[in-house]
């Protein structure tokens, strides 16, 4: 039970960076390559001020959501002058840029990282990983009800407007570079929030674990679940994130079937999991019709 | 010191053109950026090690090492990004990324984790000029690197293929309506693209004497800083990028010491230049929408 757990916090705190992710990629089309880069450094902040300066863990909560944001803030300026692949490519620098930085910045730890992070407490009570998972659960629900509430509002549809087609977006008075900013903003802040559970979570940060392969993990979830859906980067997030559990019988294969899979699905069902189209939103289209249908012209 | 630190670092410099040559030539035609032409590179390396060991011989070795290596590439063209090219720049890099995670897993798998040692002798001397020695390997690198280099001028200026590749990369329909066999060059760039790979990973098991499965991670990345600084779909900017990045990196590393890791400093150039001028140092190609 206690290790179902676990795994439900670490598929929830993916769940939240994708959906974050899906701010940037999904609603305006940028590619950001670098989402485990503002983990890390929420992550960091929190690891750093929790044990240095025995800040309280509530304290670096939104401690980590800012220094994050700030950040997302200057890649997302960075991300006007740079179209398309050049971004692509930026991002994917920032993140060794980054695990340098966490490598050599005195302020870091070093090599080593950081290590004996202590336990989150409320009042007396200490943190078990039960009180992990609805902390997680609830950082999931504010950042997919930031997302639903985005697009239901004039500015989600904006963001939308910029991904399809910028000048237009434009030339119709949208500020195109505040909102892109925005949304860099957003989405990095959101990722430097969940770095604040996360690295109490684990009890350690290392420099490493923050590099570009996680985030090209966050970024395959939300592929693989339907780019610029809620419900895709959730789906993508249960899904890729439980595989390497449900695979732990063949472990010494288990990232070579998650590649495996991850091509595979991306070769014949580029949409996603749950993108519009897909074989599972068709099925559950089908499925839901007949409800639909009674619904629509009332009972027979 | 200066002189041996200048050697050091075009030959490093060589190595990355020859490494970023073939995913600059893809990038070109294709718009993708394709960091699985690493896989080439370890594929080639083990490939050429192993042939190596069973005959003795290192040009059959690096023959065995370019022929995996392009069917490879060949194969991944057909299979992978033919299908998903429509799809937007972002799935065939995730695609490509994939792909490059799973054949390390499956280097891993075949060959084990364990480093080999690639002991090949160069049958080339040692020269020495006072302080500065420059090793047969280094040597190789260079002769190889500059044959390269003149080739990929020569081969995109005067000859067919290389109109074909210009035109194509302009505009794929109109080079198609014209009566040029496209995909015939985009099949012909990956085998070219993917036997540079191969034999940049030969060359580079031989000059550090080991060969591993995730070999190709650092060259992966790097290649991404070098394409990006050239100018994207601009072969000649990506030699020129490849050279300075490899001295950049060769100086900082002998007069600063190691502030940074040698591997962040490609990527700081990169997010330094690309601030100063968005379009790389050299102009890239621009497709006509």
């Amino acid at each position: 039970m206690s290790y179902l757990i676990v795994v439900g916090v670490t598929i929830a705190i993916y769940a939240v960076l994708a959906v974050a992710l899906n701010m940037v990629v999904g609603y305006v089309g940028q590619p950001n390559l670098a989402q485990s880069a503002f983990l890390g450094l929420g992550a960091y902040f929190a690891a750093v001020l929790s044990t240095r300066y025995h800040l309280g863990f509530w304290w670096t909560i939104p401690i980590a959501f800012g220094v994050a944001g700030i950040a997302g803030f200057v890649l997302g300026a960075i991300s006007l002058r740079l179209r398309e692949d050049f971004l692509a490519i930026t991002t994917i620098g920032l993140n060794f840029v980054m695990v340098a930085v966490f490598q050599y910045v005195p302020f870091f730890g070093g090599a080593v990282g950081i290590y004996s992070i202590p336990v989150p407490t409320i009042g007396a009570h200490h943190f078990g990983n039960l009180d992990y998972l609805i902390l997680a659960a609830l950082m999931l629900a504010l950042v997919v009800g930031v997302s639903k509430y985005l697009e239901r509002s004039w500015l989600g549809a904006s963001l939308w407007a910029i991904r399809d087609d910028e000048s237009a977006a434009a030339s119709v008075g949208i500020p195109v570079a505040s909102y892109k900013v925005a949304a860099f903003t957003l989405s990095a802040a959101f990722a430097g929030m969940v770095g604040s559970l996360y690295a109490p979570f684990l009890s350690a940060v290392t420099p490493t674990s923050f590099g570009f392969t996680e985030s090209v993990v966050i970024l395959s979830m939300l592929i693989f679940g339907g780019l610029g859906k809620v419900r895709g980067a959730l789906l993508g997030a249960l899904v890729l994130g439980a595989l390497p559990e449900a695979f732990r019988f063949i472990s010494n294969f288990r990232l070579l079937t998650y590649g495996v899979i991850l091509l595979l699905m991306l070769r014949f069902q580029p949409q996603g999991l749950a993108g519009d189209a897909s074989a599972v939103s068709r099925l559950v289209g089908r499925l839901a019709s007949p409800l639909r249908k009674s619904r629509d012209h009332g009972p027979a | 010191m200066f002189l041996s630190s200048l050697i050091d670092g075009i030959a490093t410099g060589s190595l990355y053109a020859l490494i970023a040559l073939g995913p600059s030539l893809i990038y070109g035609l294709l718009r993708v950026l394709d960091i699985a032409n690493a896989a080439g590179l370890t594929l080639g390396a083990y490939v050429g090690l192993k042939v190596w060991r069973a005959t003795g011989s290192l040009l059959l070795g690096i023959c065995a090492g370019i022929a995996a290596s392009a069917i490879f590439g060949l194969g991944l063209q057909r299979l992978l990004y033919r299908p998903i090219l429509n799809r937007g720049p972002l799935i065939p890099l995730i695609a490509s990324i994939g792909t490059f995670i799973a054949m390390e897993e499956a280097f891993r798998l075949v060959f084990g984790p364990y480093p080999f040692a690639f002991p090949a002798r160069i049958p080339l001397p040692t020269l020495r000029f006072g302080y500065t020695v420059v090793t047969g390997v280094h040597l190789v690198i260079l002769i190889v690197g500059l044959l390269v280099l003149g080739l990929t001028w020569f081969a995109l200026r005067r000859t067919r293929l290389g109109l074909y590749w210009r035109a194509t990369s302009q505009d794929m329909d109109t080079a198609e309506a014209m009566g040029i066999n496209t995909r015939g060059v985009v099949a012909a760039i990956f085998v070219i693209g993917y036997a540079l790979a191969a034999v940049s990973g030969i060359l580079l098991g031989i000059n550090y004497n080991t060969v591993y499965p995730t070999m190709g991670d650092i060259p992966a990345y790097k290649m991404l800083a070098i394409i990006v600084l050239g100018g994207l779909g601009n072969p000649l900017g990506t030699i020129a990028a490849a050279m300075l990045i490899g001295l950049v990196e060769t100086f900082v590393v002998m007069y600063a010491g190691y502030v940074l890791p040698r591997d962040a400093i490609a990527f700081i150039v990169l997010i330094v230049v690309l601030l100063a001028r968005p379009q790389g140092l050299l102009p890239g190609l621009r497709r006509n929408k």
